[in-house]
């Protein structure tokens, strides 16, 4: 499973230094954040707005914007699910109900405490294969409840 | 090692999500244990995606095909002589005559599923980079002259002419210019796209080039979407390569012309796809659209004049170049010419992509391609062109993929994605869900759209919930002709017609005995994930008053108004 280091402001400061100089930088500077420590810290938004010269709002208003940045640090493993519709004529609805009566997993719901999440996307170019996720970098087709739920491992 | 018999297994994403790595593993161990002298090349995949993970292997008598196989399958086809393309209950025989690959007409995917994507020896032996050397050898008026004649249209999803584009920014005066390859593929039900970037990444970089070259543009983005890991790292390692080999870079082939490419990831916003929200997130940005004029042609990225194409319009393009317009404009009918990468999905038997000449009817892609359900049960409704478009019942599958034919059903081709559903399908749900995705996926900008939506899904779930049916009806019908014909962009524009196709066509499914609402779909929209609250307390006020409290969705944060409530000029443009 992804283990990210801790937020730290020095390690921040040069991830966004880094990547300053590119045109529109904000983006890659969000993803790089993510990657390095799985989410964007708050503390994040005056650095590169500093850097970067734009307003608060902006950073922020970008930020917000995007379903994949996340703000707080991400549960020890993220199963993001396809819900659109090839997925949908292949039963991932169904799926979704079952993580909830038989595996106690709520898809897009707060999660539990050292559990692994599963958060709802749409289409992972799988459509021919569903249903379809994606854990860790990883694409997964014609997945099942059990599945899923054994990514997620046991709850505490 | 001159004797090593060449296995190939795929390396495709999909190929991968149902065991591929395990199967190149076994193989390689297993030849190993047998002492087998094998190289195994890790292609893309040919399309046919029931059966991976397909292994295939060079005999003299051409590759011959074993799938789907499981590492748990290798020992027994070694012990059968695969390698030699022996005898086994997984073999398909020669891969090149199934019937899936022989009725294709593979001009785009010519190399996809055969070559090793990351080798440009191999990209130049199977007629890789021809295009682009005619272009060198050509004015930027000429290069644009034979796009416009071959009658490429974008296949992204508008069908506007790809040449008139080219001229535009060609014709337009700048110290600057740009490149942006839209390979956002939001559709659902599409993977086109994608399967060409993994599997034959330099022909989007050919394309691009050949762009570039045209127009006198130094500077190229991809535009991808963050699901897609697997063809992010394709397309990094593949532009490496063609740096090194000189096909990008200050001497592109060493004509003294400058191009470089540079892949960006989107960030999950299905907005982004359309072609102004893309340039404002490439700048960095909220991804709100932008009203046009002025035209991303003009002033597209950074105000600038920039070329916006879908990955397949700048595949596309090599091959005309290398075969020449009229070869091109010889497949395809009507004003749809060429060859349309077709992606086959859903509830399918057979599922996967096929490129052909369009005109092709539905229904011998669906059922004499695809096979029918991979239920078993009967095709009940076929979703084509992704999320905004239309469903079209079983009686109207003889339409020809066709951009006018299709709009002459008030259905679009959009990006080539069709996706079955059996008779298990509740289109009322469907209908929902054109709401629910379109009040998730709005970029906020007009009021049409960005509370629309989110009045749909109210209305949707009242109808399915018994409350006042016909008033509720008549309200739905309203409201699709209100966002039809003043949202801004395609993306409220046509939600409508998924919808309104399901009411026209699947009546029933919104006249039956009341249900409880479907759960709605979760997922943190604009608001803060209540709302079904919304739609619940509407419901519960006795007269199903149509004026209830909108979604807190529909308060998200308004935007600049400009060019609100303009109607839709061009659909998906
Ligand atoms: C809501 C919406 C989503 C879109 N998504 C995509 C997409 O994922 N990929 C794409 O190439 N075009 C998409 N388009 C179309 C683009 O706006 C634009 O027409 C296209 O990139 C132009 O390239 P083409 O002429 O080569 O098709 C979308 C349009 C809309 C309105
Ligand atoms: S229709 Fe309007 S609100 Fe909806 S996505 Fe387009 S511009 Fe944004
Ligand atoms: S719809 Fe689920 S992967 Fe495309």
């Amino acid at each position: 499973m992804a283990a990210y280091p801790a937020w730290d402001e020095d390690g921040a400061r040069l991830i966004v230094a880094s990547l300053s100089h590119l045109e529109g930088a904000t983006l890659p500077i969000l993803h790089a954040l993510q990657d390095e420590f799985g989410y964007v810290d708050p503390q994040a938004v005056p650095l590169i707005a500093e850097t970067l010269n734009l307003s608060l709002a902006d950073v922020h208003g970008t930020i917000s914007f995007y379903h994949d940045f996340r703000t707080t640090p991400p549960p020890p493993r993220l199963v993001k699910l396809c819900r659109a519709e090839a997925c949908q004529a292949v039963g991932c609805e169904t799926l979704v109900e079952e993580l909830a009566r038989e595996h106690g997993i709520v898809v897009d719901g707060p999660g539990s405490e050292g559990r692994g999440a599963v958060e709802s996307v749409y289409c992972l170019g799988n459509c021919a294969l569903g249903p379809s996720a994606l854990v860790e970098g990883e694409l997964l087709g014609r997945v099942d409840a059990d599945r899923i739920a054994a990514l997620c491992g046991e709850p505490r | 090692m001159s004797d090593a018999i060449r296995i190939h297994v795929p390396i495709d994403a999909a190929a991968l999500s149902v065991g591929a790595e395990a199967v190149a593993q076994a193989i390689l161990r297993e030849a190993q244990a047998r002492g087998v002298a094998i190289e195994l090349v890790r292609n893309g995949t040919r399309g046919m995606l029931w059966l991976e993970p397909l292994v295939e292997v060079e005999t003299p008598d051409g590759r011959v095909g074993y799938g789907p196989a499981a590492a748990q399958d290798v020992a027994s086809l070694f012990d059968a002589g695969f390698q030699a393309g022996g005898a086994h209950a997984l073999r398909l025989g020669r891969v090149d005559e199934l019937d899936w690959m022989k009725r294709q007409q593979r001009l785009t995917f010519a190399r996809v599923g055969l070559t090793d994507p990351l080798s440009l020896a191999d990209y130049r032996a199977h007629d890789g980079l021809r295009g682009l050397e005619r272009a060198l050898s050509l004015t930027g008026a000429a290069i644009v002259e034979e796009v416009t004649a071959s009658g490429l249209r974008g296949r992204g999803g508008a069908g506007f002419p790809t040449g008139i584009k080219w001229r535009t920014v060609h014709d337009a005066r700048a110290e600057r210019k740009y490149i942006v390859c839209n390979a956002d593929e939001g559709d659902s039900g599409t993977f086109a796209d994608r399967m060409l970037m993994e599997g034959d990444p330099f022909l989007v970089i050919e394309g691009m080039a050949i762009a570039a070259i045209a127009v006198g543009a130094t500077k190229g983005y991809i535009y991808l979407r963050s699901e897609y890991p697997h063809a992010h790292k394709t397309l990094q390692r593949a532009i490496l390569r063609a740096h090194h080999a000189g096909m990008l870079g200050p001497s592109v082939l060493g004509s003294g012309r400058a191009f470089e490419i540079e892949v960006r990831l989107g960030a999950g916003a299905y907005i982004c796809g359309e072609e102004t929200s893309l340039l404002e997130s490439l700048e960095g940005h909220r991804a709100v659209v932008r009203a046009k004029p002025p035209i991303p042609a003009l002033a597209g990225l950074f105000g600038k004049p920039t070329i916006v194409n879908n990955v397949l319009s700048f595949a596309a393009v090599p091959w005309i170049l290398a075969h020449g317009a009229e070869a091109y404009a010889d497949y395809g009918m009507g004003r749809s010419r060429g060859t349309l990468p077709v992606q086959l999905g859903g509830n399918i038997r057979r599922g996967g992509l096929i490129e052909l000449a369009f005109g092709i009817p539905l229904r011998e892609i669906i059922e004499e391609m695809g096979g029918g359900t991979l239920s078993g049960r009967p095709i009940r409704a076929v979703q084509v062109g992704g999320p905004l478009g239309a469903y079209l019942t079983e009686r109207q599958l003889d339409t020809p993929m066709d951009y006018e034919a299709l709009a002459g059903i008030r259905a679009m081709l959009g990006h080539g994605g069709i996706v079955v559903f059996d008779d298990s399908v509740d289109m009322a749900r469907q209908a929902r869900f054109a709401f629910e995705f379109c009040a998730r996926e709005s970029c906020g900008k007009c009021t049409p759209c960005r509370i629309g939506a989110t009045r749909g899904v109210e209305l949707v779930d009242r109808i399915i919930a018994g409350v006042e049916r016909p008033k509720n009806l008549a309200v739905l019908r309203d409201l699709n002709r209100l966002m039809t014909d003043a949202s801004l962009c395609a993306m409220g524009g046509l939600t409508p017609m998924p919808v309104t196709s399901a009411l026209d066509h699947f009546f029933e499914d919104f006249d039956r005995p009341s249900r409880p609402a479907p759960s709605p779909l979760a997922g943190e929209g604009w608001g803060e994930g209540s709302r079904d609250t919304a739609g619940l307390s509407a419901l519960l006020t006795p007269t199903g008053n149509d004026s209830a409290t909108p979604h807190p969705a529909a308060t998200r944060p308004p935007s600049p108004a400009r060019g609100e409530g303009e109607p839709v000029a061009e659909r998906r443009t």
